[in-house]
């Protein structure tokens, strides 16, 4: 069975909580908030101002450019604030807030369950559909979907991989996507195919979800789809692109600015996939998604079927509420993802699931000195020597951090997870990151108009 | 006995052989160095902080000597002394600078900016602020784990626990600011410094708008801009919901400071005006500097 070559860890993978929980239907909230940044790139502009009516799937806020994404209306109502707000770190940010009237939708939106296979449209169109939905890549890294689909000039996409491996532990959301909405996918993958004019279509999934890859495996077999389900041997980070691309086709794809498509590969979320599939075929923009709500200690886990813009305290009240004593709320899995301090914030369009955490789980082991065991250079999939960029970020040296290739790190946390002396390495790494990468667009902003 | 005597011998030839060889790559290679650098070294303070720019004191003395115009340069460290000095041995005009000192604008103390959250991470401001918004709902205030002190090379910051942020030493500070580029929520500003380190200036550099700084801290500028009316200097900016003490135009008047509702303007090393009107207001004023703020505060209280 195939998996990628380098570094990875094994971390248990406490799915057990949520699995074989069916994606539910989240009540609609009374209140949304609506960043204006949910993807990669420069945040949406505004489009609508305190006051005005909007129904559900009505465009709030306009890409801005081409790195940017459309963000549309999640219910109807009216909008009673556009203003500064806390995120789930309490950072400030741009939001919309809407009050909500009813449920009144779009009148081009169909809301039918029938699965709509044919689809007629040429390759731009389908882009542009897209483009329109507010497509972002929904395993968290949000980066715009159709930027992905618009092949650069000189590069040639030979493989399309749907990502459903869904590495991060407790998250249950993109399985349950597949297992309840299979079919809806696979005519995605089709879509997708026709859109980047590939042949070779392969769906990517870890053979701990046997049963979505058995039953993918029938409806390709039973409808007839061109498409490939391959099982995928388990390790963390599986579900990181080059580390999926690297599992399935072997190809290694070259660091920074490289992209996926030099290799020739063009990699989709699962859940992405249903949203292109809906935004295609059913004109539905990305207004909602599934989030998974677990923990150990949670009464009730749950897969809910959320709209964005959702207050995050309302699925963990569906979820039977805070545990007692301390907790800890994390945005997104236990190994990438972010400890929140304000659960008023909003489910995002990059938001699988939310974690909880309470009692022991809620501290960090007490840090002791390193031994140099070097475990994090070999946990590492980027290799990368974790121990020495974490050092270098510490002692502020960019210039060699620059040159130790942080910005090829993806954050997967395999390096504190293997540490034995419990080092907060990534706490470091990511900050070098960050400020290396800042850096590097200020010297691409000094030499660009030179040209 | 033969086997020491030749040692000896081999060796003593060697080190003489070497010492001549080198005596004259040493005279054919030398590296002429104007001999006033080495001496405006040692007029500076020789504390290598960077505060002027220059990796360490040797670089800055050669510019110094070097430059025909110095009036760019200026060490914070020395001073309007230490420049003056250096000026003169050099025949050249010493640049004037008023002394600064280094100022943290954040009057978020426990009190006042309760916790909403324990962090259990890499203690370092950098960290904190590159992912989070800290252990208080403020996003713009002092997170208390001390990049600055770290920073300082003169000790002049601690980390107060008692109000979980740092405190600047005027006496010790130099103005070189470091602290300044280490703090990562730009609170920590260079002032003009006045006699007895007397100074008032808005503790809080948060950009929310009033309702969400009250939330988040008691303390904060809620920019009502009822201090910028009554300065009679204009030295008092509003912008974006803080208001700003310009340190240049501010004449130390204090009454900017009666005027604020949520205490965010801060004075050191001087009384507040009384805060009636009427009262007379040179007073209580020119009374003789006693240590504590709250004793005078209570002797101002009854006399009214």
């Amino acid at each position: 069975m195939k998996t990628f070559p380098i570094g990875g860890v094994h971390p248990s993978d406490n799915k057990e909580w949520s699995c074989n929980k069916s994606i539910e239907v989240l009540e609609l909230p009374d209140v949304v908030n609506i960043p204006l940044a949910q993807h990669i790139g420069a945040p949406a502009t505004a489009k609508v101002a305190k006051g005005d009516k909007v129904l559900t799937g009505q465009l709030i806020a306009e890409a801005t450019g081409f790195m940017s994404a459309n963000i549309h209306s999640p219910i109807s109502g009216t909008v009673t604030a556009v203003d500064m707000q806390p995120n789930g770190q309490g950072m400030r940010q741009m939001m919309i807030t809407i009050k909500r009237e009813g449920d009144e939708w779009m009148p081009e939106i169909d809301r039918s369950s029938e699965i709509k296979r044919q689809c007629s449209l040429e390759s731009a169109e389908i882009i542009s559909k897209i483009k329109q939905a507010g497509i972002v890549g929904m395993g968290g890294a949000t980066f715009p979907t159709h930027v992905k689909l618009s092949i650069p000039d000189g590069c040639k996409a030979e493989y399309l991989i749907i990502n459903g491996v869904e590495c991060e532990p407790y998250l249950t959301s993109d399985y349950r996507t597949m297992l309840e909405r299979g079919e809806e996918l696979l005519v995605g993958v089709e879509i997708l195919k026709k859109a980047l004019n590939v042949e070779k279509a392969i769906v990517g999934v870890e053979n701990n979800k046997p049963d979505a890859i058995a039953l993918l495996r029938k409806i390709v077999k039973e409808k007839n789809f061109a498409v490939v389900i391959e099982p995928l041997k388990v390790q963390y980070p599986q579900g990181g692109e080059k580390q999926l691309i690297a599992a399935v086709t072997g190809r290694e794809v070259p660091p920074p600015p490289g992209l996926p498509i030099h290799v020739g590969a063009v990699v989709c979320n699962a859940s992405t996939t249903l949203a292109v599939y809906e935004a295609v075929q059913k004109n539905k923009p990305l207004i909602e998604r599934v989030v998974t709500i677990t923990g150990k200690q949670l009464k009730e886990p749950r897969n809910l079927l959320t709209r964005m813009g959702t207050p995050i305290a309302t699925l963990v009240e569906k979820a039977g509420g805070l545990p007692e004593g301390d907790v800890k709320v994390v945005n997104g899995g236990p190994m990438m993802g972010r400890a929140m301090v304000n659960i008023d914030s909003p489910v995002t369009k990059g938001c699988s699931g939310v974690t909880v955490y309470s009692g022991s789980e809620v501290y960090r082991m007490e840090p002791s000195a390193c031994i140099k065991c070097a475990k994090c250079i070999e946990a590492c999939p980027m290799a990368l020597e974790p121990y020495l960029i974490s050092k270098l970020a510490k002692k502020q040296m960019w210039d060699r951090l620059e040159e130790e290739h942080i910005t090829d790190c993806i954050e997967c946390g395999c390096c504190q997870f293997t540490c034995p002396a419990g080092i907060a390495l990534l706490d470091y790494v990511r900050l070098g990151k960050q400020t290396v990468m800042g850096i590097i667009r200020a010297r691409a902003a000094a030499n660009a108009p030179k040209k | 006995m033969t086997v020491l005597f030749y040692t000896i011998l081999t060796l003593s030839v060697l080190g003489i052989l070497s010492a001549v060889i080198l005596y004259f790559v040493a005279s054919k290679f030398k590296v002429e160095e104007d001999p006033r650098i080495d001496e405006v070294e040692k007029m500076l303070p020789g504390a290598n902080c960077g505060g002027c720019g220059f990796a360490g004191c040797r670089g800055m003395a050669d510019a110094l000597v070097k430059q025909e115009d110095i009036s760019t340069l200026y060490c914070p460290v020395g001073g309007a002394d230490s420049m003056k000095s250096v000026a003169s041995y050099l025949g050249k005009v010493a640049p004037e600078k008023e002394p600064m000192v280094a100022t943290v604008r954040c009057g978020g103390v426990c009190a006042k900016r309760p916790r909403t959250n324990e962090y259990n991470g890499s203690k370092s401001c950098a960290v904190v602020a590159s992912f989070y918004v800290g252990e208080t709902a403020c996003a713009y205030g002092c997170l208390g784990y001390g990049d600055c002190a770290e920073a300082c090379a003169f000790d002049a910051i601690k980390i107060n626990p008692e109000t979980g942020i740092v405190e600047i030493e005027p006496d010790k500070c130099t103005a070189c600011g470091a602290c300044v580029k280490a703090c990562p929520k730009h609170v920590i500003e260079l002032r003009k410094k006045w006699v007895k380190n007397r100074a008032v200036y808005v503790s809080c550099v948060s950009k929310d708008n009033g309702a969400v700084t009250m939330k988040a801290c008691k303390a904060g500028c809620i920019g009502c801009g009822k201090c910028a009316k009554v300065c009679a200097f204009d030295a008092i900016t509003i912008e974006g919901g803080l208001a700003y003490i310009d340190s240049q135009k501010c004449k130390l008047c204090r009454k900017c400071v009666n005027e604020c509702p949520t205490g965010a303007i801060a004075l050191k090393g001087m009384e507040p005006l009384p805060k009636e009107p009427k009262a007379p207001a040179a007073k209580p004023a020119e009374k003789v500097v006693e240590p504590k703020a709250e004793v005078n505060k209570e002797s101002v209280n009854e006399q009214k």
